[in-house]
């Protein structure tokens, strides 16, 4: 299993094809890049952060936990760090199996949970100033909707 | 006993990187919440939402904690590709 945080340009294509094995049938890829904008903002770059050690071991432990929940055989993960521009590709995310349907659902798994759980944060640059994009709350499990 | 504390995200800009604190032993994560709550009010609807690792693992408000532990302030996370709208 693929997982890094990387400050460089991912190559996407030499991700997805390291996953690649006779046996399989299907790579899903899902391969998410910085938009022109926020709401109609227009945006100008973003700027990714992470607290290194425990992203790379959540985005581990996510890794295992797909390969175990759907059965699939293989997963990538990278997540990019820094100054991103327009266009340019944020997170690759890349499932491998024998059969296509569990690739598609381990890979929506892993970037809608990836997006609530692992500590990686963007701040958004605009033509007009800079915000630190609003997250979703934390799952219950994490922070109690209670305490709120 | 002496905890590091480190920061994430908006909370960054307002408290720092990171700093160390000095707690009475036998203290909880809610109190280092409590210290940095004074030290940043204007973050006060901002707290509830905070999630808090320690040793980089996701811990509840009333986790205690030991001489030396790496306390982390993570607010929502918004990693990933797509802004939620």
């Amino acid at each position: 299993m693929q997982v890094e945080l990387t400050r460089t340009v991912i190559d996407a294509s030499a991700v997805t094809a390291a996953l690649k094995l006779g046996e399989d049938g299907a790579v899903c890829v899902f391969d998410g890049i910085v938009r022109n904008n926020t709401r109609g903002r227009q945006t100008l770059y973003l700027d990714y952060s992470a607290y290194e050690e425990m992203a790379l071991e959540q985005m581990r432990a996510l890794a295992a936990e797909a390969v175990e929940k759907f059965g699939v055989r293989d997963v990538a993960m990278v997540h990019r760090l820094g100054k991103l521009e327009i266009g340019e590709t944020s997170i690759l995310i890349g499932v491998s199996s024998a059969h296509r349907g569990v690739t598609f659902e381990a890979c929506r798994w892993l970037i809608d949970t990836l997006k609530k759980t692992v500590p990686i944060w963007k701040k958004e640059y605009f033509v007009d100033g800079a915000v630190w994009a609003d997250g979703e709350a934390f799952p219950d499990a994490i922070v109690p909707a209670a305490s709120l | 006993m002496r905890v590091r504390v480190l920061c994430f995200g908006m909370l960054r800009d307002v408290l720092g990187a990171e700093f160390k604190l000095d707690l009475p032993s036998g203290s909880s994560v809610a109190r280092v919440i409590e210290r940095c709550e004074e030290r940043a009010p204007q973050l006060s609807t901002m707290w509830p939402r905070i999630a808090v690792a320690v040793n980089q693992a996701y811990v509840s408000r009333e986790t205690g904690l030991v001489d030396g532990d790496e306390v982390a302030l993570l607010p929502p996370v918004s990693g990933g590709a797509v802004s939620i709208v």
